[in-house]
């Protein structure tokens, strides 16, 4: 792995970070574009111990600007992930891998490109959620997985869960889609693009091929400041802001005054030190492309045959991935005849509550998994 | 309404369920119902339930449950998909008792009906004496009811007849106990076995 200028390696370094890499040519992975990519390099972590049957092992799946760093000290879900937490490791295995387009150790555009010995920057193919998933069932053979007891992940992870049930059904005993949708509509790619948008206005974007020299740092920076506004809600950002002034304000009639705007740039800020703009990028198009529909007119046969048990989470205040395109998920399942749970938590964190409002979470995700794992169906087969 | 009297109306809906059916129960609650009929029938059960915390409590039990509003209708389900469809102390509160009849008959083969009888004695007394009756199987006062419908055993009985509704079996209950004399007047609670 080579160092890579934003990211924060010392942070993933203290961790337990393993990496497993394949498709080395000639046998590269094929894309759903039909493009070639290899070798791939994924970047994960595990909690807890794989017992003898193999029969305990869940797949937490990340968002957007996540990484492989799920638990413990600072891991993106650490209050969901841990010794008797929602995924319990005294229990089970928990496997977390960084994406393919991603930047935190996995193969993606900042990483060298076998042909030229360069980054790939925009000549990196696009990859897509079915692209992703793909590469994480490699790693699950190669850790000897035959079935996981769940994949759980929340917005684009929450696809990547959905990617799962329909791609390797028989691969999972349960699945988890939280605070997601079965593709983006207008409004959500709308956001997305003019995260691109800014990026790539940045005129240190240079068409992407920026390594090695100065970072587009401003338009992710904007990037990820709109992000951030899509993730909270209004009354989240109300109580969290309100209209309080700083008291550091800088004597410049345009500085940041507005507590939510000194909270906005900072995030801007930190994130360009862990994130690559390219990656942001690559992985935002994956989020728009995604569909499960794809091809596939009638609701009823996306999940047909999904022998798993579903947990379907949404949150009240979610603007961004709103309680209704779980319940389409939710509803899709019914006519597939899946055994399905859906319950819509009363949050005012905004989308990202999957994140903040571990409690109800945590007893609908454990008692849900012991439900799995105890073989104790209560619901219809 | 007293867990006693909870009993003996789940005794007699366990009663009519034969083993292994496939149940939908609409406004499960706690899901009480549903976990008796899993352990005595092994029945395949599915709950609705519209509150958050009762969802938490059926997922704690093990139930597969959706968070939904039964008012929105049952439009995902194909007709007859499940071989019971359990309307029980739900009837008289959802907005339209007649679309949601009419959606669990559908999706059901059969359909359990349970509700409690607004004409029962006491609450009769009590209307006399000019107040409107809180009783066992009515235990809310005016102001915190989440019943939207007052209905009788016989005026069920009347809308069966004129929606040309097949009732298989029917059971009355008071304090507990199944009760076979003037039910309209006596009983706590009526439950219906319906088919189409």
């Amino acid at each position: 792995m080579e160092a890579k200028k934003f990211t924060n390696i010392n942070k993933l370094e203290k961790s337990e970070l393993q990496t497993f890499t394949f498709a080395y040519p000639p046998a590269e992975l094929i894309l759903e574009s039909g493009e070639k990519l290899g070798p791939v390099t994924l970047v994960y972590e595990t909690y807890g111990e794989l017992n003898a049957q193999k029969s305990n092992a869940i797949l937490v799946l990340h968002a957007l600007s996540g990484d492989a760093h799920a638990a413990e000290t600072n891991g993106w879900w650490e209050s969901l992930i841990g010794p008797g937490k929602g995924l319990d490791t005294n229990k089970c295995f928990v496997i977390c891998s960084n994406v393919i387009g991603g930047c935190r150790g996995s193969t993606g555009p900042s990483s060298t490109n076998p042909k030229t010995g360069k980054p790939y920057g925009t000549d990196f193919p696009l990859v897509t959620i079915g692209d992703i998933v793909q590469a994480q069932i490699h790693l699950i053979d190669h850790l000897g997985i035959e079935k996981l007891l769940a994949v759980i992940g929340g917005s684009m992870g929450g696809m990547q869960v959905l990617q799962w049930m329909v791609a390797y059904p028989e691969r999972i005993r349960s699945a988890i889609p939280i605070a997601t949708t079965m593709k983006h509509t207008p409004q959500q790619i709308a956001f997305n693009e003019v995260g691109r948008q800014a990026i790539m206005a940045d005129p240190d974007w240079k068409n992407g091929h920026y390594y090695g020299s100065v970072v587009p740092a401003k338009g992710l920076a904007v990037a990820r400041m709109i992000g951030h506004i899509t993730y909270m809600s209004d009354s989240s950002m109300a109580e969290k802001f309100g209209r309080r002034v700083r008291e550091d304000k800088k004597p410049f009639k345009f500085g940041a005054e507005f507590e939510v705007e000194g909270y906005l740039q900072y995030q801007g800020d930190s994130f360009v030190k862990r994130f690559d703009a390219n990656s942001y990028l690559y992985i935002t198009k994956a989020i728009d492309y995604f569909n499960i529909l794809n091809g596939n007119k009638n609701l009823g046969n996306i999940f047909k045959g999904l022998k798993a048990k579903v947990l379907v989470i949404s949150f009240k205040s979610d603007w961004l991935y709103p309680s209704y395109q779980s319940q389409d998920i939710v509803k899709a399942c019914k006519l597939a005849g899946v055994d399905t749970t859906y319950c819509e938590i009363n949050s005012t964190y905004g989308h990202d509550s999957f994140l903040l409002e571990t409690e109800q979470e945590t007893q609908l995700i454990k008692h849900f998994l012991n439900t799995v794992s105890n073989g104790h169906n209560g619901g219809k087969q | 309404m007293t867990q006693a009297t909870l009993k003996a109306e789940h005794k007699i809906i366990i009663g009519w369920i034969p083993k292994e059916a496939s149940v939908l129960d609409l406004g499960c609650g706690d899901g009480e119902l549903l976990s008796l009929l899993i352990s005595e029938k092994q029945v395949h059960a599915q709950g609705v339930e519209l509150n958050e915390t009762s969802i938490h409590r059926c997922v704690a039990q093990g139930l597969s449950v959706f968070q939904q509003d039964i008012d929105t209708g049952l439009s995902e389900y194909a007709d007859n998909s499940f071989d019971y469809v359990i309307l029980n102390q739900t009837l008289q509160q959802v907005k339209r008792p007649d679309f949601a009849l009419k959606e669990a008959l559908r999706v059901g083969k059969k359909v359990i009906i349970g509700f409690p009888n607004f004409v029962q004695a006491s609450a009769r007394l009590q209307i006399l004496r000019g107040r409107v009756p809180v009783t066992k199987a009515l235990p809310y006062e005016w102001y915190d009811t989440p019943n939207l419908h007052f209905l009788s055993i016989a005026d069920f009985k009347a809308y069966c007849k004129k929606r040309n509704l097949h009732i298989e079996d029917s059971a009355f209950i008071r304090k507990n106990n199944k009760i076979r004399l003037l039910p309209n007047l006596f009983a706590e609670i009526g439950l219906f076995l319906l088919s189409k």
